[in-house]
């Protein structure tokens, strides 16, 4: 039985693992990183000098995990105190506190804190800075750091910096723009820089080896009488979280319905993969929307992702193209994504995922 | 109840649909000759506004754009929409290159005080520089609360019902009057523009200002050091059949063999 594969030269097919490697090289040494040498030694100097608060999201009783990702942005910056404010959330505070990197961690329980509303959060946080003194506030990239930065920017009359993805030096910060489609690298001139950063551009920082000291700080004069938390529904899901998932399954408008997805989470699942969507399957209401990658969804980068039925728009690929390894399943040869992915199948996906699925062992 | 006054915030954005091209210079990326519309968040503010002025919730929109001359043309079409008034902010070309997030909020601010507005409208985030910032530090520089990345919004006395996407969901809060609200995609579904309504924008009123006359200096304490291109992905390959496809994926360690 042979099967052939196009368009590919030998030395690349014998070892899919090296061709991981290289791309692994590439995506996380890109040409406007600095060389390692020159960072460690500004790192070094920094860490004399400055002082950097992290805001640390977490549901008062586990830490999310984009939190280890921005300390891990932030020690490039100077010494790290955390801020865990929530109501009841000693644990997590106790879990920070471990974290490596993580020189204090400051303590705000109160009940004003509960839903993590941006009115309360920034009153907590300016006071905080009058006594500290911090020059960098950074918070991920997550739906409450980009709703809580560039309020408390204002606050402080600093121009924020969003969903950086690298640290040049002190003020030099690399993000991107227009859907992923262009890199900026800019300086800032601010005393208190504002930051959020993108969770897949950094490493998690480790969960042990820390010996960070915890302080209690007074959230007592904090008060928010502008806004209340009602409810949440959050999705619940067995499988992994889509931002840390190592592997990530997308259906898009191909796949014609919602129930048509189960096919895709039965294929998760044997796989331990998280299942996202593009624009095209949320808005059909195949999926809830926070299963949306993309520009104005999720950003992910994970080892694999599969596109199943996807055509690849610019907005879809500004949240997946950091993927390491990117597979295509669509029956249109034509369709963009092809253009990004590693490996391409070009075939009815009702009949490739089935089959996909029954081959995967458990 | 008298009606709310809602001023909706508008960008004039490069087209989504448009493959973006960095600058020779590598200091931005090319706009001159490209075709451009209103940021589609945007969109979704005015339309949420509209909507609210049908349900007899609103009784006034002011559409505010900040920028160039052409700023006028995204104004007319959300006046097409159904906003009743527009205030172009003129922003010369060259202080257009520094204007960002901090300094459109504290023109919208002086705005929304001007008009006494109780609901400010704006976009999630542009499409353009991906910030989303200016609704946060608008309802900032004000004192108001927010609710940003809004999917629906329901009125009550005195106050708001926002739901809003995040990570893990929805979430429900309430907000106080007046307050800003930021658009999700999921808000609303955006009407076109009909062509008598088109015709009938012309004459609705634009008022041109200068942020001078607000009082807000364009100074950038960024500076941009450089636009580039993102790495570009190597071609990959075709496979032929799922087999060969599951067989590359055991042998990378995503499959169990």
């Amino acid at each position: 039985m042979t099967k052939t594969i196009f368009f590919a030269p030998v030395s690349i097919l014998t070892s899919f693992g090296s061709l991981a490697d290289t791309m692994f090289s590439r995506i996380n040494r890109p040409h406007w990183a600095p060389r390692p040498h020159s960072l460690s030694q500004t790192v070094a100097l920094l860490r004399r000098l400055q002082s950097t608060l992290v805001i640390a999201e977490h549901n008062n009783e586990v830490l999310t995990p984009v939190t280890l990702n921005a300390i891990t942005a932030a020690q490039k910056t100077g010494d790290v105190t955390c801020l865990v404010a929530g109501s009841q959330c000693g644990k997590v505070a106790e879990e920070l506190s471990k974290v490596n990197g993580v020189k204090k961690v400051l303590v705000a329980d109160n009940e004003v804190y509960k839903g993590f509303l941006p009115e309360a959060l920034t009153s907590l946080v300016l006071a905080l800075q009058k006594q500290f003194n911090f020059k960098y506030v950074i918070a991920p990239a997550s739906a409450t750091g980009k709703g809580l930065i560039p309020r408390i920017a204002a606050k402080l009359d600093v121009s924020p910096i969003s969903e950086i993805i690298g640290i040049k030096d002190k003020d030099t910060f690399v993000r991107t723009i227009y859907a992923g489609n262009a890199i900026q690298t800019l300086k800032s001139s601010d005393a208190v820089k504002c930051i959020t950063v993108r969770g897949t551009a950094f490493e998690a920082a480790q969960t042990t080896g820390g010996s960070g000291v915890t302080e209690k700080v007074s959230g007592e004069a904090v008060k928010n009488d502008q806004s209340s938390f009602i409810s949440q529904e959050l999705t619940k899901s067995d499988r992994p979280a889509l931002a840390s998932a190592r592997i990530v399954i997308s259906g898009g408008r191909g796949m014609k319905n919602g129930e048509n997805f189960g096919m895709l989470y039965e294929l998760a699942d044997k796989m331990k993969a998280a299942v996202g969507a593009s624009r095209a399957a949320v808005d059909a209401g195949f999926v809830p929307n926070d299963m949306q990658i993309g520009q104005t969804g999720k950003i992910v980068a994970p080892d694999l992702y599969i596109a199943v039925g996807i055509s690849g728009a610019i907005q879809h690929l500004a949240g997946m193209k950091d993927s390491k390894v990117i597979v295509a399943i669509n029956k249109d040869p034509e369709a963009p994504i092809f253009q990004v992915a590693d490996y391409g199948l070009v075939q009815d996906l009702f009949k490739a995922i089935p089959e996909m699925s029954s081959m995967v062992k458990v | 109840m008298s009606g709310l006054r809602i001023l909706v915030g508008c960008k004039r954005v490069i087209d989504y649909a448009v493959k973006v091209r960095v600058r020779p210079d590598k200091l931005g990326v090319v706009t001159e000759g490209v075709k451009h519309s209103m940021n589609p968040f945007d969109e979704i503010a005015v339309e949420e506004a509209v909507r609210l002025k049908e349900k007899k919730l609103a009784s006034e929109i002011i559409v505010a754009s900040c920028g160039p001359q052409q700023n006028q043309e995204t104004l007319r079409t959300a006046l097409a929409m159904g906003a009743d008034k527009a205030i172009h902010v003129l922003v010369e070309d060259k202080d257009y290159s520094n204007l960002q997030p901090i300094h459109v909020s504290k023109l919208l601010a002086k705005i929304a005080a001007e008009e006494k507005v109780d609901i400010v409208l704006l976009g999630k985030q542009a499409i353009d520089d991906d910030c989303n910032q200016t609704g946060q530090m608008l309802a900032a520089i004000l004192d108001w609360p927010q609710g940003t990345f809004a999917s629906k919004v329901v009125k009550k006395d005195g106050s708001l019902d926002v739901t809003r996407e995040v990570d893990g969901g929805l979430e429900t809060i309430n907000i106080k009057l007046p307050a800003v609200i930021t658009t999700d995609l999921r808000l609303n579904e955006p009407r076109y523009a009909t062509l008598p309504n088109i015709m009938k924008a012309k004459k609705k009123p634009l008022t041109t200002k200068k942020p001078s006359d607000y009082g807000v200096e364009i100074k950038s304490s960024h500076q941009v050091l450089s636009v580039e291109d993102p790495p570009t992905r190597e071609a990959g390959q075709k496979v032929e059949s799922v087999d060969l496809l599951v067989a590359k994926l055991k042998e990378a360690g995503f499959m169990k063999s």
